[in-house]
């Protein structure tokens, strides 16, 4: 492994009149366990950070004053009993061919599957607490590497109390073929707080998708807050597809990181469709010469819906390359914010940058606020980046109801070819056609 | 017989009044030109006869098939058997061709049938292959994203592609002409040539006589101050190809 870049942490926070109340978690919700040190630090950082409120740069866009922070509680093992069962629809597979894997992340449980060609190849894919106790020194090797949870309250909340996850690891030089899956179900009136860990190790390369649902239970306050640590190791290559269709009462929080080193390489597409409100940090950390990271978004927005998708691709070593485009469709009264940043460090030369991110905004009401940007202190680097809020126009609308096209499917085909340039870049035809069914659903209701 | 009839059409943009009062009538199996110098309104009229939301109808009426096509939209009205050709065709980023024509067909079989599936893949892709063949279009043409970075003639020619694929019973062929050159020209005239019949009614409109040298009309109508001034034969476009529009100006300006 390669010198671990610094990973600058700006602590903005501060306490003021506009924050949501604290949460009503304690310390003793803390798991014993393997963790536990990087558990009782993550909680530390928990009780000093104060709740974001829109005086910190990062949350201006992000109002938390609705949160009804006293109401969430943690599941209970078990408690998925009495709830409603995983849809069957996020079972299938999304990407090429049969899982070679497919874990389900329920409240108070989980369901794991693992073909036994990869386990004997050494490949481990299983939930957090089972890995906790099979596999301790990797968990140890693997918690607290790309997010601090320092960076925020919520990294710092899922940090420290983290009731499910998951954790992957693909052994030097294995090359797994079959898509691996996962699911995290989060019905009912909990805080649903989840761990992802994934390390590909060297000459490795894996596809995996992971997905994060509910069913619609309005009335219900839910709260996801998640942490995503990845590393893709020298060489190694990652496929990674992150799609969240949460009910429409949830509130969503994630920190993501993927560091990717020397020569490897990772394909990171995000499909968001719900929540009620989602604030998700993600960034791509080019840590050694040569990484290559492509990252593609896909959201659409409806109701009162608000999403809110911080990125930044960190470009930490020379001849390392980064491509982003998020696309956005708006509805009804719904809100998007992108944030987007390029960060070049010194000596990072020979760097290739692009960030683009483009919103079509179907009601008069919705709104999208597209902010990209760039920091750049190496000199001999090409970084370009644009943003666009377009709305649907007239011109091309009445061209298609002209050859017989009534107006709502007319609307649809200029929604989907607004969105084809992130199809392009998708390499699944099962995550196309779940987004096209995306844009169906959101399109006819 | 279908017939498409212009009764006293009076169209405004913006509250200016730009069409006063034309009367036409197509039947199916002619083909009509309408020439006129520039700011006359013939492109008001294509645009009014497609049922463009910018063109208010202050007076009048147009029959087609026992309706008054103006209280339908823009859709009902192509399904109903009207075709535009755009003079200048829009950019659909990200739709291709295929799927866009595919799109406007299932829209007709749907109409009809709300159960309809569709047409057959093979299906559409033997249909489509046929007419692209016919106007001379190379297969790859059916998965570039409509209009999209298309010369004047492949728009043009997309247009036809089109018509071809819709089967109109009214093609109206707005400046079908401009932006092409000769080779292009041809190409797109003889597709509207193939395609015409008794089953075809077209109007043509255009500033030059150029293309009625390709597509040959029985009926000349000479367009002025958003009406229609003078109709006659073939005869009447190819005076004015030799003395221009001064003449009507002369003898029409002051009613304009």
């Amino acid at each position: 492994m390669e010198e671990k870049p610094k990973v600058v942490v700006s602590s903005r926070s501060r306490r003021s009149e506009t924050a949501a109340r604290e949460f009503a978690f304690v310390q003793a919700d803390i798991r014993a366990g393997v963790l536990s040190e990087y558990r009782q630090r993550a909680w530390q950082a928990y009780t000093r950070a104060a709740m974001p409120a829109t005086s910190d740069e990062a949350w201006r866009r992000t109002d938390l004053h609705g949160l009804p922070t006293e109401s969430f509680r943690l599941p209970q093992p078990g408690a998925y009993e009495d709830l409603p069962p995983v849809r069957a629809d996020l079972l299938r597979p999304l990407a090429d061919g049969q899982h070679g894997g497919q874990i389900i992340l329920l409240p108070g449980g989980a369901t794991i599957d693992l073909d036994e060609k990869l386990a004997g190849q050494g490949v481990i894919f299983t939930d957090l607490l089972t890995a906790e106790q099979k596999y301790p020194e990797l968990v140890t090797r693997m918690a607290g590497q790309t997010v601090n949870p320092e960076e925020g309250k919520f990294a710092a909340l899922a940090g420290s109390l983290a009731q499910n996850g998951i954790v992957l690891y693909v052994p030097k030089n294995v090359r797994v073929e079959a898509p691996l899956h996962s699911v995290l179900w989060g019905p009912g009136a909990y805080a649903h707080l989840s761990h992802l860990l994934v390390l590909v190790d060297e000459g490795a390369s894996v596809t995996y998708v992971h997905e994060s649902a509910s069913p619609d239970e309005p009335g219900l306050d839910t709260l996801h807050a998640g942490l995503v640590e990845i590393q893709v190791l020298q060489g190694a290559s990652l496929k990674f597809v992150e799609l969240q269709s949460w009910g429409k009462h949830v509130w969503n929080f994630s920190h993501e990181r993927v560091r990717v080193e020397r020569d490897a390489q990772l394909d990171w597409i995000f499909g968001a469709i719900g929540s009620h409100l989602t604030k998700n940090f993600s960034e791509l950390d080019l840590a050694g010469q040569g990484a290559q990271g492509r990252m593609s978004g896909f959201y659409f927005t409806d109701g009162n819906q608000h999403l809110d998708h911080d990125t930044q691709q960190n470009h930490l070593a020379p001849n390392t390359t980064s491509d982003l485009l998020f696309k956005g469709a708006l509805k009804g009264r719904s809100r998007s914010v992108w944030q987007g940043m390029i960060f070049v460090a010194p000596g990072a030369q020979k760097t290739d940058g692009y960030q683009a991110n483009r919103n079509l905004v179907l009601s008069d009401q919705a709104r999208a606020d597209s902010i990209p940007g760039l920091e750049i202190l190496a000199d001999d680097v090409r970084c370009t980046h644009g943003a666009t809020v377009g709305k649907l126009e007239q011109e091309p609308l009445f061209y298609l109801k002209s050859r017989g096209i009534p107006q709502a499917e007319a609307e649809k085909l200029v929604v989907e070819g607004f969105f084809d340039p992130i199809f392009q870049r998708i390499p699944f035809e099962g995550v196309r056609e779940r987004f096209q069914d995306y844009i169906v659903a959101k399109m006819s209701n | 017989m279908s017939q498409l009839e212009i009764k006293n059409l009076h169209v405004s943009i913006d509250g200016k009044e730009i069409l006063k009062g034309l009367d036409l009538t197509i039947e199916q199996g002619e083909v009509h030109a309408i020439m006129g110098p520039n700011g006359t309104g013939k492109s008001t009229l294509a645009y009014t006869l497609m049922g463009h939301p910018n063109y208010t109808v202050t007076e009048g009426e147009v029959w087609f098939k026992g309706k008054n096509i103006l209280e339908m939209e823009a859709d009902e009205r192509s399904r109903a058997g009207i075709f535009l050709a755009f003079q200048y065709p829009v950019a659909i980023p990200g739709v291709t061709v295929a799927n866009f024509l595919r799109s406007a067909i299932n829209s007709r079989r749907r109409a009809e049938n709300p159960e309809d599936k569709g047409i057959a893949i093979p299906e559409f892709r033997k249909l489509l292959k046929e007419k692209m063949a016919m106007l001379k279009m190379d297969s790859a043409f059916a998965g570039r994203y409509l209009n999209d970075g298309f010369s004047g003639g492949e728009k043009k020619r997309a247009e036809i592609l089109q018509m071809a694929t819709l089967r109109p019973e009214i093609a109206i062929l707005d400046e079908t002409d401009s932006g092409l050159d000769i080779d292009a020209l041809r190409i797109v005239s003889e597709g509207v040539n193939a395609l015409s019949g008794p089953e075809l009614g077209v109007l043509v409109i255009t500033h030059y006589q150029r293309l009625l040298n390709y597509i040959k009309p029985q009926f000349v109508h000479i367009m002025m101050g958003g009406r229609i001034v003078e109709s006659g034969g073939p005869e009447l476009a190819l005076h004015l190809e030799e003395h221009g529009y001064d003449w009507v100006r002369e003898k029409y300006e002051e009613v304009a």
